[in-house]
């Protein structure tokens, strides 16, 4: 936004876009090549067992990890030169949405706003921004409770509200199923299926399907820091597939 | 009380008193809320270091006390930032080191001895000048300026960095001012609860808050309210009885949260009751899977 989008983004409209992607870890290759596309309104999930590389995968997308080789973009620019952070929504995989002081779930769900406010103060379009995301996860009556008085099921809802008062428009989640009972689960498939009909990608970790299946428009299985067979003609969703094809490029770059 | 406020050394103690009390906790809260309490010690204890070179080259022992503590404090975010295996060996490492240092070289100081580092060690409110004054002032209103400033940046910081950084926030740069405002609060208050027990002043009042406290802005609030009066207290509680105004008002802290603690545990079970109401009907807005939820929460279908 701002100038920041460059004219690829105008002719190749994809959220995020991973092209052979590499990273080390420890010293060891945890991702090995990697491409993944995620476009506007479409929901991918990335699965695979312990240490496949998920979760590696989605913090490469994010930036929050160095890349020993390869390239991210998003929104058709480069990961170094992206500033538009507020559209994008994350979730870290986290057991928790408590720290060392007690913080309302409102206080906690506010921080998502701060790519909007910046150093400016919090107002009344931010307040609103927030309400409405603790609504869509069925929160909005426990805003002032204490987040540390809440399930595991419900501080991970807090989370995602937090990336979703940032009003995104791509949404990437790290296991976001991970303490939530199956009750709740249906719940934030509602969520996120209304995010993706706003227009929104999501890319999320994914341990089982779930209530999930049904919302999934392209399935992403990771093997060893790299795609195992793209999965094409199991759910044809509402983009299809061009963004598999896209996905199945250079797979064994 | 009018006695007290009669003396000049008294109005500057009070006057020193407030500002501590004030800008203590306000930084305190963020080491708190990142399980770091501890911090303030490590950097109380790197400070001596920086007050002793003070006396050996006959300046301000304050203002090496500012430099030496907020490159401690420096060090100390980096070990922790990067994550090392061993960060708590070279953490007690710099703890060990900065106490050690300051003994030395105050013992190489012209003119002065372990009996000179007692003011600092301990505090010494009654001895605050009104110079004194004016330098704890000013570092005192930059520690809040961005405390309280920066509040909604410094809480997503200290509650989830991931989360942080992909909001674009200097995640780097916002903890190095941590670091730094954590150090430069210490040696504001250093003269007052001394560097032995800075810590408990950065860390207790902010316990005692949030045994009552559900918000985090509330419990910072909180916390600054009773770090100003056990700071009062205290000092006063120095000029009556002859003891040194730190231990006073680490103890009187310590009594505020003892009994908040008990105030804490009646507050919670008056505030029980209200989680069972129902909550569908009065919901200011509906939204797509609101009517859904309530029905599966468990607090709610008691």
């Amino acid at each position: 936004m701002h100038g920041m989008t460059t004219p690829t983004a105008l002719t190749v409209p994809t959220a995020l876009t991973m092209r052979a992607v590499h990273v080390v870890r420890g010293g060891r290759p945890v991702l090995r090549g990697l491409d993944l596309t995620v476009r506007p309104g479409e929901i991918v999930a990335l699965l695979g067992g312990n240490g496949s590389g998920k979760s590696t995968a989605v913090q490469a997308a994010v930036g929050a990890l160095p890349l020993a080789a390869g390239r991210v973009e998003l929104f058709g620019t480069p990961l170094p030169r992206f500033r538009a952070w507020k559209r994008l929504g994350y979730v870290p995989q986290r057991s928790t949405a408590a720290s060392g002081v007690p913080a309302t779930v409102r206080e906690v769900a506010a921080a998502g706003r701060l790519a909007h406010h910046r150093l400016l103060p919090f107002r009344r379009v931010d307040a609103d921004a927030v309400d409405a995301a603790l609504d869509a996860v069925g929160l909005l009556d426990r805003a002032d409770d204490g987040v540390e008085s809440l399930s595991g099921g419900q501080q991970q809802r807090v989370l995602i509200a937090r990336a979703l008062a940032g009003r995104p428009d791509l949404l990437v989640m790290d296991e976001p199923l991970a303490a939530v009972d199956t009750a709740q689960q249906q719940v934030l498939a509602d969520a996120v299926a209304a995010e993706a009909f706003r227009g929104t990608a999501v890319l999320l970790v994914l341990h089982e399907l779930g209530p999930m299946r049904g919302l999934i428009d392209r399935r992403v299985v990771l093997d060893a820091g790299r795609e195992l067979k793209p999965d094409t003609g199991c759910c044809p969703g509402p983009v299809g597939s061009p963004a598999d094809l896209t996905a199945t490029i250079g797979l064994l770059a | 009380m009018n006695g007290l406020l009669s003396h000049e050394f008294m109005r500057n103690a009070l006057l020193a008193a407030i500002l501590v009390g004030v800008a203590a906790p306000a930084v305190g809260i963020y080491l708190v809320q990142r399980r770091q309490a501890i911090m303030g010690d490590g950097i109380g204890h790197v400070a001596l270091t920086g007050v002793a070179l003070g006396f050996l080259f006959q300046t301000s022992p304050v203002w090496t006390a500012v430099v030496v503590s907020a490159l401690g404090a420096v060090a100390m975010e980096l070990i922790r930032a990067h994550g090392h295996a061993r960060g708590d060996l070279a953490l007690a490492m710099l703890f060990y080191g900065g106490m050690a240092g300051g003994a030395l070289i105050i013992s190489l100081a012209p003119g002065a001895s372990m009996a000179s580092l007692n003011t600092y060690l301990w505090g010494s409110i009654l001895t605050v000048s009104r110079a004194d004054l004016l330098v704890m002032a000013v570092l005192a209103a930059l520690v809040c300026a961005i405390c309280f400033g920066l509040r909604r940046q410094l809480f997503a910081v200290c509650q989830d960095e991931a989360f942080a950084r992909v909001t674009g926030l200097p995640v780097r740069l916002l903890n190095l001012l941590l670091a730094v405002t954590a150090a430069v609060t210490v040696t504001v208050a250093m003269r007052v609860v001394g560097l032995l027990l800075v810590s408990a002043l950065m860390v207790v009042p902010v316990a005692a808050a949030q045994r009552v406290g559900r918000a985090f802005a509330l419990t910072q609030g909180l916390a600054v309210v009773i770090g100003v009066l056990v700071c009062l207290g205290g000092t006063v509680g120095s000029y009556y009885v002859d003891v040194p105004s730190g231990p006073a008002i680490v103890v009187l802290a310590m009594a505020a949260f003892a009994s908040l603690a008990v105030a804490g545990s009646v507050l919670a079970k008056l505030r029980s009751p209200r989680l069972s109401r129902s909550s569908a009907s009065d919901r200011p807005r509906t939204g797509t899977m609101a009517a859904e939820v309530s029905v599966r929460e468990p607090q709610e279908s008691r």
